[in-house]
Formats: C-alpha cells, sequence, structure tokens
C-alpha cells in the first residue's frame, strides 16, 4: 500500500507535466488539476498511512487512546482541494475569456499583450 | 495582545467588504480610503508595540504552538506590514482618479483591499501552510485586479501571469508536503529545531529547493521571472504599482524568512545558489529594462533588477549584507510605487505609454518632472537619495565578504539603470512631445489632486530616508540581527501561550 501512493503521485505528476508543457492553454489546465491532485495525495501520504483507526475520542477520555489515524494533513488536504477548485473555477473561465477575445488558446500564438507592444513601437 | 495582530488583518478585509456592499454609491469610492488609512495607523501602533517590546506572538484560537496556527511579528514583519499599509493607501488615493464607476462597480476598491489583507497575512503569520493559504488569498485578489476591464492586453497577460503563478504554488505545496512529511511540523518557530535535529539532512537540501524555486517565481528571480514583464504594463496604473511595490516582494520575504530561520543548515550549497541567481537577475533585469520602450514594461524588468540586489544580501549571509539588503527593502517599496504611479499620470498627460510618442511634460508640468525623477536617481542609486545607501551597504558587504566579482556586477548594474532611467525621462518628460503637445496638471481636471498627492507623498518618503538613513540604516541593523540570530523569535512562538 505504501509504495502505491508515491506511484500514483509520480504517474500523475508526470501525466502533468506532459500536459503542462504541450502550449495548449485548455491542456496545460488539465494537467494543472492532475498535478494539484497528484500533490494532495502527496501530502497525504506525508501524514503516514494506517488503516482502520479513526481519529476519534472515546467518551469520557482526553485524548484518543492508543495509534490514531493523522488527522491533520487530511484537513491540509482539505483546504488545499477548495483553494485549487476555486483557482482551476477561475482559470477555465480565463481560458474561456482568451479564446473568445484573442481567438486561440495555443500559447505560442497568444500573443496580444507582447504584439501590442512591439507593434506600437 | 493579540489586537495589535489582528488589526491589521480585519481591517482591510472589513473594508473590503463595505466596499463591495456600497460599491454602486458614491459612499463606495470614500470607504476604500477610509479603511486605508485606518490600516495605516493599524500597522503602525503595531510596528511600534514591536519597536518598544520585541517579538509580538498571537495564538489563534488559543491553540498553543505548533499546534495552532501561529501569528507573529518581528521587525521585519512589522515594517513590512506598515509600508503594506501605506502603499495601499497611496495607491487607494491615486486610485479615486484612476478608477471609473464602471470598474468600481465590478469590484475594483473590494478586490484591491482583500490584496492589501492577504500580503499583510502573508506578513504576519508563523505557519507554513498558513502562508500557502495567505498567498492563495492574494493571488487570486491579484488575479481579480489583473483582468478587470477585460482588454485584449490584459486577457493575454493574465494566461501568462495566472499559469506561472499556478506551477509555482504547486511547488510550493508539494514542498510542505515534504517537508511535513520529514520533519512533522509547520510552524516555522518548530521548524528551525526540527530541520536542525532531523538526521535526513539530503532529503531537506532538495525539500530547500522546492521552495526556492516556488519563492523564487514569486519574487521573479532569474530564471523564472518572464511572467512579470508580460503582464505587469496591462492592468490600471494602480494596479500595476500595488504589484510592483508588493507582490515580487512577498516572495522575497519568504525567501528571507525561510532560508535564515528553517534552511539555514547548508549555507555552502542553498545560499550560494541565491548569489548567484542575484548576479544573473541583477543583470538580466537591467539588460531587459534597456531593451524597452513601453514605461511600464521598462519599469517592470527594473523590478527584476532590484530582486536580484535583494537576493544577493541573503546569498553573501553576513549581517552586513543582510541589512543593507533590509535597507534595499524598505526603500525598494515606495520607489517603485511612486514610479508607476507617476507613469501613469504621465501615460494621462501625454495619451501613449510608449517614450517616443511621449514627451513635453518638463516644460509644461515640471512638478511631475521632478516627481518622477526623485524615485527614478533613487533606483538608480544616486546621492544623497535613498537608493545610494542601500547600494553603498550591500557592495560594501560585498566587498567585506571578498565578493568582488559581485560588487563589480552590483556596480555595473547600477550605472545601467541609472543609464536606463534617464533615458526613460528624457524620452518620456523631458524632450518635446512629437505632436507638440503642451500638457499641463491642469489637463488632469477634478482629479488632479488625488494623481498628485500619493505621487509627492512617496516621493517625500524617499527624500526622507536619503537625507536621514541613520534610522532606517539602525533598523534594518536591528532586522539583521533578529533574521540571522532568530533565538528570540523561537522563543517568542514557542514559549508558552499568553
Amino acid at each position: 500500500m505504501e509504495v502505491l501512493l508515491p506511484l500514483t503521485v509520480g504517474c500523475l505528476v508526470a501525466a502533468a507535466i506532459y500536459l503542462m508543457l504541450s502550449g495548449h492553454l485548455l491542456r496545460f489546465l488539465f494537467g494543472l488539476t492532475l498535478i494539484s491532485n497528484g500533490i494532495n495525495l502527496l501530502i497525504f501520504a506525508s501524514g503516514r498511512l494506517s488503516g482502520g483507526r479513526p481519529p476519534l475520542v472515546p467518551e469520557g477520555a482526553k485524548a484518543p487512546l492508543g495509534e490514531v489515524a493523522n488527522a491533520l494533513p487530511q484537513a491540509l488536504v482539505l483546504t488545499a482541494i477548495v483553494i485549487g477548485f476555486g483557482l482551476f473555477a477561475f482559470s477555465l473561465v480565463l481560458a474561456m475569456r482568451a479564446w473568445s477575445d484573442l481567438g486561440t488558446l495555443d500559447l505560442a500564438e497568444m500573443r496580444g499583450a507582447e504584439t501590442q507592444a512591439d507593434t506600437d513601437a | 495582545m493579540s489586537w495589535y495582530l489582528t488589526l491589521p488583518l480585519a481591517v482591510p478585509f472589513a473594508t473590503a467588504v463595505l466596499a463591495f456592499l456600497f460599491r454602486e454609491s458614491g459612499a463606495g469610492r470614500w470607504i476604500p480610503v477610509l479603511g486605508s488609512a485606518l490600516g495605516v495607523a493599524a500597522s503602525a501602533l503595531l510596528f511600534e508595540k514591536v519597536l518598544t517590546d520585541g517579538v509580538l506572538v498571537g495564538q489563534m484560537g488559543d491553540w498553543p504552538a505548533p499546534f495552532g496556527i501561529t501569528l507573529a511579528a518581528d521587525l521585519l514583519s512589522a515594517v513590512m506590514v506598515l509600508l503594506t499599509a501605506v502603499a495601499g493607501l497611496a495607491v487607494t488615493i491615486y486610485s479615486l482618479g484612476e478608477v471609473g464607476p464602471e470598474l468600481q462597480r465590478l469590484g475594483y476598491h473590494a478586490v484591491g483591499q482583500v490584496l492589501l489583507g492577504g500580503v499583510t497575512g502573508a506578513f504576519l503569520t508563523g505557519d507554513l501552510f498558513n502562508l500557502y493559504v495567505w498567498y492563495e488569498v492574494m493571488l487570486i485578489a491579484s488575479f481579480g485586479l489583473l483582468i478587470l476591464g477585460g482588454r485584449r492586453a490584459q486577457i493575454d497577460g493574465a494566461v501568462r501571469y495566472v499559469t506561472l503563478n499556478l506551477v509555482s504554488t504547486a511547488m510550493f505545496l508539494s514542498g510542505i508536503g515534504l517537508l511535513y512529511g520529514v520533519t512533522g511540523t509547520l510552524n516555522m518557530a518548530d521548524l528551525r529545531g526540527a530541520v536542525d535535529a532531523s538526521p535526513q539532512q539530503g532529503l531537506l537540501t532538495v525539500i530547500a529547493m522546492f521552495f526556492l524555486i516556488a519563492f523564487g517565481m514569486k519574487a521573479a528571480a532569474f530564471p523564472l521571472f518572464s511572467w512579470l514583464p508580460a503582464s505587469y504594463h496591462t492592468p490600471a496604473y494602480g494596479v500595476s504599482a500595488i504589484f510592483a511595490g508588493l507582490l515580487s516582494k512577498v516572495g522575497v520575504y519568504s525567501l528571507y524568512r525561510t532560508f535564515t530561520l528553517i534552511f539555514d543548515n547548508d549555507i555552502g550549497y542553498t545560499h550560494q545558489i541565491l548569489f548567484w541567481l542575484a548576479g544573473l537577475t541583477m543583470i538580466t533585469g537591467v539588460l531587459g529594462a534597456l531593451a524597452q520602450t513601453e514605461i511600464r514594461r521598462i519599469l517592470s524588468f527594473q523590478i527584476i533588477s532590484s530582486i536580484g540586489f535583494l537576493l544577493l544580501g541573503l546569498g553573501i549571509y553576513t549581517p552586513a549584507a543582510v541589512a543593507g539588503a533590509v535597507f534595499y527593502l524598505i526603500h525598494n517599496i515606495p520607489v517603485k510605487v511612486t514610479l508607476f504611479l507617476a507613469a501613469g499620470t504621465a501615460d494621462r498627460l501625454t495619451g501613449s505609454a510608449e517614450t517616443p510618442k511621449m514627451g513635453g511634460l518638463y516644460r509644461t508640468a515640471p512638478f511631475l518632472s521632478v516627481l518622477f525623477m526623485i524615485p527614478a536617481l533613487s533606483l538608480a542609486g544616486f546621492p544623497p537619495l535613498s537608493g545610494f545607501w542601500a547600494k553603498v551597504l550591500l557592495v560594501k558587504a560585498s566587498l567585506d565578504a571578498q565578493a568582488f566579482v559581485m560588487a563589480g556586477v552590483a556596480l555595473a548594474v547600477g550605472l545601467l539603470t541609472l543609464w536606463s532611467m534617464a533615458t526613460l525621462w528624457a524620452e518620456a518628460f523631458w524632450k518635446a512631445h512629437p505632436e507638440d503637445r503642451f500638457p499641463t496638471l491642469e489637463d488632469l481636471g477634478s482629479t488632479q489632486v488625488t494623481s498628485i498627492v500619493p505621487i509627492a507623498g512617496l516621493a517625500l518618503v524617499t527624500l526622507a530616508i536619503g537625507l536621514f538613513p541613520g534610522p532606517v540604516i539602525a533598523l534594518a541593523d536591528g532586522i539583521a540581527a533578529q533574521l540571522l540570530d532568530p533565538a528570540a523569535y523561537v522563543a517568542a512562538v514557542l514559549g508558552g501561550t499568553p
């Protein structure tokens, strides 16, 4: 199980980098989703894996008894998911505007800001 | 006691809410100004408190460190928070004249206040994951400001800005995950001990590289700066000014914080990289500036060059060098904001941001021309302005550390900066207007006061730092001492709850 997670993270990040280097905005964004999921898994794994030990405090006790799963990485991952979702939503809308305003999603052809400066010079 | 820490955060967010609610009405114009002024007061209180009482710590929700989220202000944080508030006030006043009711309805002022809040949070937090969250607050607000108005160039600039910043965020987050996996903590003060005690020093150096790349990208250090000059010339001038003054500085601040407090175990490797990156950043920045003709693109490349100076102090890593870099940081924020605001006014008066199409201002608007010249010469390091002292301190520290090559590079870059700024001033302000126009400040109409007051105020700050550098040098020395020996910081954070 421990081996499976790093392998999954590696595959996700590799696929993400491939997509991000393709020079196409939409593929870049798909790559970004993949890489954020890969990183979320990484944070999850960095809290160490343990099965079937929920971090619950029994009634009457002040602390959980015995070894329990680490709940902190899950809180971190939850935060990262929410933030990542917000940024992804923004980026998708930006990509849509780029498509309608600039007429392309190819990052090499997208030169609105720089050509304007170049032609004016 | 933690009111001192939370007030500079609460004010901008409360202002943002009010500014958004009243964005359709006339009051919506003045709420952000009032809020920014309150923000300056709150940060001044914090600064005064830190100056007298030393490191100030607040445990949020009374969870003791390292388990809860810690807010901590040492001298560096307090100075940065104060400068953020001052720059925010200047830009908010300037925006009154620049931003019309349409952008106001879209929430320009509200988003601007959220940006200020995010930047302040990043300076105040004592927790790495919390720093990530503040980065995101700052980032999403900056995305919003960048595209408000939705012109073609803005969308294109935003695509570059957004994509590269999201990559940097991904690097940052993976660094956090790995560091937590190795040390089991994310509280910065706690991390210092945990990193020292860890047997996996090699792995920690690799993790340090994750942070170096992530923060280097935010700071626009060589070779990861391409997003900055591709986007900073596209939005409103007020937005460019606040980005130029603060955003890349947050990256620099994070580098200072992490590479003094946490990753100082392998200085021969990590800080050597910073040292050479600093030189390359200085050179590429100033050479890029010389190749441009659009006024904001020139200034954008100058930002990159300044980042090089800021990293140089960290790379040399002696008390004198860090103090020099901190002085440079303090002087650089008002200078950059003034330059962008003055450039915006010049653009409105001459009708263009392309230097060949500008001109005629020195004859008919000499006051504005002088106001631009002060920060421009200061940036170039002309005595007796603030940039001169910053460069003196840095170059002297380089010589003392026997970094002769880098001292030479810094001096040469200073000379090239002078050339670049002098050409810019001569083209945009001194020469006659190519269409024989005679723009005067009266052309600004009712926005004359709100445009000139913030520029003049910040130019005065630059002059004051230049003429009376003593207190600022003493402050920079104090900050460097705190950074290089963070025992007081660590003790304040971990030493029990209030």
